[in-house]
């Protein structure tokens, strides 16, 4: 049945409000089931051997010595992972990121794997595999990168996007451009131009739990994989491409998940865990260490970005450029293209250009980061924002509220914008009470603001009426924030029943069709729009079942707030049917009652945020903290506030320990120095103050209810916030994040320095 | 496991005994031979806490205590917390509050928070933040957290004061 998505502005008796997550007492007693928590009779533990060196040939490898020990079951190098991949280039590049072949690309990429039947065993095996490496020359830092003279690390890339194809490889994969206007009109029509350039270091998701799986292959090609994902359908049509299995086959079953961010939206050791239980025809099961989690699986991109801003002195922009360098690891990725998307989505800019250089580097292959590519375009936007402000002397929210984009307004990447909230929450920024507490001598504010697109998707949901009218809803979105509350809410909502009675699970890939990744937050919006097509779905059917057991004509009869009555001549007198009631004759008018929906969840709704913090710097040590922290976002709908406060906070302490701890730190040797949480440090809970949240709820036209994801909007504007408060703090404008104690401490010498020799010369 | 050692211990109240390889750390032997997968990895290292346990009433990181050391002594797990079927107050304050969002570092977050309400009943919001700096959550931003330990505190004084 097709349904229409559009926004009614219904009420709404059950969404909105405070609910206890279902999930809540498997989570605190223990017993909630992640990766690491599945077990199989008669089941091998599989590990990884890695690279030691940055870029390396791998002249031979020989498994002869750990083959021979008792207890090893499988022995596996790339030799066991032919290329099935046909001439797809992603899948070839996911299929060599599994394990290396012939060349270790960075530090920490698999070479060679192995089954044992306990740890200490397989630990054995691994240090009796012996690789010859010959050293390549390798490159980790993405300008050096993109120099002339930089190692080429695959002899196959010839830069994308050029007007003219290039005669040599080079580590610059892709050049993306978009824009609109005339920007060099637009720059001469300005008074005030500013131009300055920042680096962004590389940073991990840092979920807590490692990625984990336990892999099963039977020899008639039955497979199946219990694996800690956001995407179990594409780990399975992955997992399938890259090992020659049959999709349909493999059931891929997504465990609870400690945390994914983006990094669990692609798979790692999967497919070798497949590959070693083939090999051994055990289960096996392979869980990941941190410094693997470190070193292998997917950091964000490390930047150098360029921003060019000029406006006229009563505070309009005139015209905007970005030049942005992304590396991606030792894969091309779609990063840079991203931030030319999102760098300037903020902003009604009439003029302006984004240049996206996307680089390949001696470093893992990047994965999605929450809101990804953008924290890192917006940090350079937001930072040159308030330097323009400031040489105008504009205060600086009215300078963004004065060229904020408006519904209407063509974002920087085509499309002309419809409702959308960045200026009611630049509105909300000024009104709030944060704005107006005095700050003490040596403390700084800072504001800026952050866009990301979400998206929706292909969906699939199930919902079925039991004979004492509960309802299950099996979805294919994985609970990553608090999903199976919010979609209990709206399956109640929709049906008319208590939210205790409807439960909702995260169904395997063998009991539904295709869903999309767990991604760009996706979850709520593309599985709650399904779940209100499948509700009336079975809504349509308990109607029927009404009409039979009231025996009147089912055009006769309404739904209303869970009941079925029967309207029209002579039916007055008929009692209105409860979907209990209806649900326990179900037997004998039909048998069961079911809904269904499939659907590709069109009409995301955009997602912006304006975000306060106030900080003090340690003039001494260069530490800062952060002494109070507003996030303002708009939701479209919270449908459970808890949950969407929960992911404002959360995406703003990560925003935080990336603007003031966190980095990847390589040696000259391309190897990572810190890959461990004592020396790759996050936010704890001593670093941080509560986060205030604001929900804004302006409605997304193109969904029933009203939503949009808010999962990835509020990293984005952390890095910009945290930057302009220093500055307001301390005078100096840090332009390399994170800004750390040593490059604060650096910044301030620097500038002292500056100053004598001014009052000096 | 031919190095492998006899270790009695104490899991929850009750009696476990295992065979325990000398270099296998607890928190392997709770989750592996003890069926305590509340336990949960998260580093290896000591630096994220999500292994947290008691050993003998003090709070440790299970991954940096080897097996063979709990013998003869008292081990205390998130699994231990509810009694008699009840929720601890501390585990019916998470949820209230919605401080855990993907729940893999709530057991330690529990474990550490009892310990600390047990030697402090009132702490400070400092205090508190400062106990559970060796745990590490990544989804929350802690804001929550903290909120249901104060909440936790709160009610406990109240009802010790009945």
């Amino acid at each position: 049945m097709a349904h229409d998505n559009s926004y009614t502005g219904q009420k709404f008796e059950v969404v909105g409000n405070r609910f206890l997550r279902p999930d809540g007492i498997d989570k605190v007693t223990g017993k909630a089931r992640y990766g690491a928590d599945a077990n199989a009779p008669g089941q091998l533990v599989g590990l990884v051997l890695r690279s030691p060196h940055a870029h390396a040939k791998i002249k031979k490898i020989d498994t002869s010595k750990a083959e021979k020990l008792p207890g090893v079951k499988a022995v596996i190098t790339s030799d066991d992972l032919p290329d099935l991949t046909g001439g797809n280039a992603g899948n070839a590049h996911i299929l060599e990121n599994c394990m290396a072949r012939g060349r270790a690309l960075y530090d920490g990429h698999a070479v060679a794997a192995v089954a044992a039947v306990d740890r200490q065993t397989a630990r054995q095996a691994l240090k009796l595999i012996k690789v010859s490496y010959q050293k390549l020359p390798h490159v980790t830092d993405v300008d050096e990168a993109m120099a002339p003279d930089a190692p080429v690390i695959h002899d196959w890339c010839f830069t994308a996007g050029l007007e003219e194809k290039p005669t040599k490889p080079s580590n610059i994969a892709n050049r993306t451009q978009m824009g609109h206007g005339d920007v060099d009109a637009g720059f001469a029509a300005a008074d005030v131009i500013i131009e300055k350039s920042y680096k962004t270091e590389q940073t991990h998701q840092g979920y807590i739990e490692p990625h984990a799986c336990l892999a099963s292959v039977n020899p008639d090609g039955t497979s199946e994989l219990w694996v800690t994902t956001q995407g179990p359908f594409s780990y399975r049509s992955v997992c399938a491409a890259l090992l020659g299995l049959d999709i349909a086959k493999l059931k891929v079953t997504s465990s609870e998940i400690g945390g994914g961010f983006g990094g669990k939206t692609h798979v790692w050791t999967e497919p070798l865990a497949l590959a070693l239980s083939r090999k051994a025809n055990r289960p096996v099961k392979l869980v990941m260490t941190r410094d693997e989690v470190f070193r292998a699986t997917g950091p964000t991109a490390s930047t150098s970005v360029d921003v060019k801003i000029g406006a006229t002195r009563k505070g309009k922009i005139t015209a905007a450029t970005l030049e942005l360098r992304y590396q991606g690891g030792a894969f091309p990725g779609p990063w840079a293209m991203l931030a030319c998307m999102t760098g300037f989505a903020c902003y009604n800019i009439e003029n302006q250009r984004s240049v996206g250089w996307d680089v390949i580097v001696n470093r893992p292959k990047v994965a999605a980061y929450r809101a990804p590519s953008a924290p890192m375009a917006a940090y350079a936007v937001e930072s040159t924002m308030d330097l323009v402000a400031d040489a105008i002397g504009m205060d600086a929210v009215d300078f963004r509220l004065k060229n904020v984009a408006k519904e209407g307004t063509q974002a920087p990447y085509g499309p002309i914008y419809g409702p959308i909230g960045i200026e009611a929450a630049l509105k909300a920024v000024k009104k709030h009470p944060h704005m107006k507490s005095r700050l003490k001598k040596g403390q700084g504010r800072g504001v800026a603001c952050g866009f990301w697109f979400n998206i929706g998707g292909q969906t699939c949901v199930d919902l079925n009426i039991g004979t004492d009218g509960t309802v299950n809803l099996a979805v294919g979105t994985v609970d990553v924030g608090g999903a199976r509350s919010s979609l209990a809410m709206i399956a109640a909502e929709e049906l008319g029943v208590g939210y205790d009675d409807v439960k909702v699970h995260v169904a395997d890939t063998s009991s539904l069709g295709h869903n999309d990744t767990t991604e760009g937050s996706r979850g709520t919006f593309s599985s709650g729009m399904a779940a209100i097509f499948a509700a009336r779905d079975a809504i349509e059917v308990l109607k029927g079942r009404a009409a039979k057991m009231l025996d009147v004509p089912v055009e006769d009869i309404v739904w209303e707030h869970g009941e079925a009555r029967a309207t029209g001549k002579g039916h007055g007198n008929l009692p209105k049917l409860s979907l209990k009631e209806i649900a326990a004759k179900s037997p004998n008018t039909g048998g069961p009652i079911a809904g269904h929906n499939e659907v590709v969840a069109d009409g995301a709704g955009m997602g912006f945020a304006a975000h306060i913090c106030d900080l003090e710097v340690d003039q001494e040590t260069g530490h800062t903290e952060i002494l109070r922290y507003t996030v303002v976002q708009d939701a479209g709908k919270a449908i459970n506030p808890d949950y969407v406060e929960g992911q404002f906070q959360g995406a703003a302490a990560q925003g935080i320990g990336w603007a003031l701890n966190e980095e990847y730190i390589y040696g000259k040797d391309g190897r990572l120095q810190n890959p461990g949480f004592l020396d790759y440090r996050i936010p704890v809970c001593s670093d941080l103050p509560f986060i205030d949240t604001k929900i804004l709820e302006i409605p997304n036209p193109t969904h029933p209810y009203g939503i949009r994801g808010v999962g990835e909007t509020s990293i984005v504007p952390p890095l910009g916030a945290i930057g302009n408060a220093i500055a307001n703090a301390t005078g100096v404008r840090m332009n390399h994040v994170p800004m750390s104690p040593v490059r604060v401490l650096d910044a301030l010498d620097q500038a002292a320095q500056y100053e004598e020799q001014v009052s000096a010369g | 496991m031919s190095d492998a050692v006899l270790v009695s211990t104490k899991v929850n109240g009750d009696v476990v005994e295992f065979a325990c390889p000398t270099d296998e750390v607890l928190m392997d032997s709770l989750r592996d031979r003890a069926g305590m997968n509340g336990v949960k990895e998260g580093c290896g290292t000591g630096d994220c806490g999500a292994c947290s346990v008691t050993l003998d009433g003090q709070l440790v990181c299970s991954c940096l205590v080897l097996g063979v050391e709990a013998n003869g002594r008292e081990i205390g797990t998130v699994e231990g917390l509810t009694e008699d079927g009840k929720l601890h107050p501390l585990q019916e304050k998470f949820i209230e509050h919605a401080a855990l969002q993907c729940g893999i570092c709530t057991p330690g977050f529990l474990v550490a928070a009892k310990a600390l309400l047990d030697n402090n009943a009132n702490p400070t919001e400092t205090e508190i933040r400062y106990a559970l700096a060796g745990n590490l959550c990544r989804c929350t931003g802690y804001d929550k957290i903290v909120r249901a330990v104060q909440a936790t505190a709160k009610d406990l004084r109240k009802s010790k004061k009945r």
